[in-house]
């Protein structure tokens, strides 16, 4: 059995993340009848990176998305060539820092999931920066793993 | 048809991608160890700041503006570098990467509308990266730079120049100097001068066979490149390099000669790892250090033969190391070194000499390993002792910023 776990952030597709579906050692003389069924890996880079080239990794700090799923320290997958649509997770530019909300396009606004948290509504003369779409959330789980 | 993208201050603008903060902002980016001036984006260029000028010698005027000013950050540079080259590739056929923020394509013949693709190509980009391009379209390497310094010169072009008429071709060349043709330098065009010869048109109109006699073979291949006939193809592999040079200011002057040779210990390793990237073998090399003496500066080498070639990096480091203690000057302030591989071979064909010694097999499975550990762990990881560990010569990088995009600590922040 191997599986290999690799550590540098590399979004071309050039690190691949191996996490074979059989794996076997062989009796001599006996093969394994599960071995003809390997076919290939998963692969968590083709999962979740469509387009590497416009791909940025975003690491959220707050818990005013944490009903669209996205917790404290979460990593967000963010693909910059999406065109952003109505009730898009995005991340936009606001007062020079990036800032992860829900797109209201009908009211030119930036809502938190929070039921309580007002939305943050851009101005006529205000161009409204996005950085990217998100795409994808990571949420850590088991701390001690 | 051929364009040439590049990137519109290209190392200013990557350093803005994760910084909103700073748009609209004057920012420079400065040289290895923060010595000169190397970048600048459209805000600084409009204060007045200087290309390629010392940053000691303006550091009180850049702090007077606010200009925002940054180490080399070539981790980050490399990557958005990676990923424009790709989105470019996708688009089109053929590319060459000519340089980290420049790459020619060739344009599918399918291509209908010029001016337009060329948008396409900057938006996508632009869309895509964060990063502003020009782009120069024309039938002709040598043209496609010209239409791509004209795109980025005249305002009104909106960024994109197409040179696909002889009208168009006329009014670009029209509007430039010989010097700012491609491969023309500042000799070849002070004697176009004496000739009468002042803008890329006159050069255009020029005879190539009289250019080529009082020149040469290359600058007449520019007159007909001028004249829209292709004479540079694509060069999609890149040619293994004739020498490799890795060389180093200090942060400091070194008096010792201990820490000068674990210095070009450093650069023989950095160099030998260079030269495995491109599978060649060496067999000489030159050592060279620069110091101050008597108030003058000094340069002083030692070419270096070895017994064989090799790309061993404790054979080129020891030899390496034994010259420079040679050139040392006792008591002086050395202030940069270097070593430069002369006499490259390819690995491959091995010329086989009965009565020379061959690099050993050993040799060749420890480097391989060597160079299969730092590529997976980081550069680095593996390394010499004889560099010292954590020395204090190397480079000053004290404004880097984050490795937004190769590092996991380094990912930008997004407040929820």
């Amino acid at each position: 059995m191997y599986c290999s776990l690799v550590d540098d952030v590399t979004l071309a597709g050039t690190t691949v993340i191996h996490i074979p579906l059989y794996s076997s050692t062989v009796p001599a003389g006996f093969p394994s009848p599960a071995d003809d069924y390997v076919e290939d890996a998963l692969d968590l880079n083709g999962y979740l990176v469509k387009r590497p080239s416009a791909t940025f990794m975003v690491r959220a700090h707050g818990t005013s998305m944490i009903e669209a799923g996205i917790q404290d320290k979460a990593l967000l997958i963010v693909d910059r060539s999406i065109k952003p649509r109505h009730g898009d997770i995005v991340i936009a530019a606001l007062d020079g820092r990036f800032t992860c909300k829900r797109l209201d396009l009908r009211r030119r606004a930036l809502c938190s999931t929070n039921p309580g948290a007002e939305p943050i509504v851009i101005s006529e003369g205000d161009e409204l920066q996005i950085f990217g779409v998100v795409v994808h959330v990571v949420n850590t789980l088991c701390s001690h793993s | 048809m051929l364009a040439l993208v590049d990137g519109n201050s290209f190392y200013a603008s990557c350093e803005s991608i994760f910084r909103p903060d700073l748009q609209g902002q004057p920012i420079v980016v400065l040289s290895n160890n923060d010595g000169c001036i190397v970048a600048r984006n459209k805000e600084a260029k409009a204060l007045g700041v200087p290309d390629l000028e010392p940053y000691f010698m303006h550091r009180g005027f850049l702090a007077k503006h606010r200009v925002h000013v940054f180490s080399s950050n070539y981790e980050l540079y490399g990557d958005i570098s990676r990923r424009m080259m790709n989105i470019l590739g996708s688009m089109v056929g053929d590319t060459e990467v000519y340089s980290i923020d420049e790459c020619f394509l060739r344009l599918l013949s399918t291509t209908k509308d010029y001016q337009a693709f060329g948008r396409e190509l900057k938006d996508a980009v632009l869309q895509q990266i964060g990063m502003p391009t020009c782009v120069g379209i024309a039938p002709t390497k040598t043209l496609s730079k010209l239409a791509n310094r004209a795109a980025k010169k005249i305002p009104r072009l909106g960024g994109v120049c197409t040179l696909d008429t002889d009208v168009r071709r006329e009014w670009v060349l029209r509007r430039f100097g010989t010097r700012d043709i491609w491969g023309v330098g500042a000799r070849i065009s002070a004697r176009l001068a004496d000739m009468g010869i002042h803008t890329a048109y006159d050069l255009a109109c020029a005879s190539p066979k009289n250019i080529r006699k009082q020149f040469s073979v290359m600058t007449e291949r520019t007159v007909r490149e001028l004249n829209g006939e292709a004479c540079f193809e694509l060069e999609q592999q890149p040619e293994p390099k004739q020498q490799i040079i890795c060389s180093r200011s200090f942060s400091r002057k070194i008096h010792d000669r201990v820490e000068l040779r674990q210095a070009v210990s450093k650069y023989a390793e950095r160099a030998a790892e260079k030269l495995r990237e491109q599978d060649g073998l060496t067999n000489s090399m030159l050592v060279f250090v620069d110091l101050m003496k008597n108030g003058h500066r000094w340069s002083r080498q030692r070419l270096v033969k070895l017994d064989m070639h090799t790309n061993d990096s404790r054979v080129i480091s020891r030899a390496a190391m034994q010259a420079v203690g040679e050139i040392f000057q006792e008591g002086e302030p050395h202030h940069k070194a270097g070593v430069i591989l002369l006499e490259l071979v390819a690995r491959k064909p091995e010329q086989l000499h009965f009565f020379t010694p061959q690099q050993s097999d050993q040799s060749r499975r420890l480097m391989a390993s060597v160079d299969a550990v730092n590529q997976r762990f980081g550069r680095d990881t593996l390394h010499l002792a004889s560099r010292g560990i954590a020395p204090s010569w190397t480079l000053a990088r004290r404004m880097l910023s984050p490795a937004y995009t190769t590092r996991w600590e380094d990912l930008p922040r997004a407040e929820c």
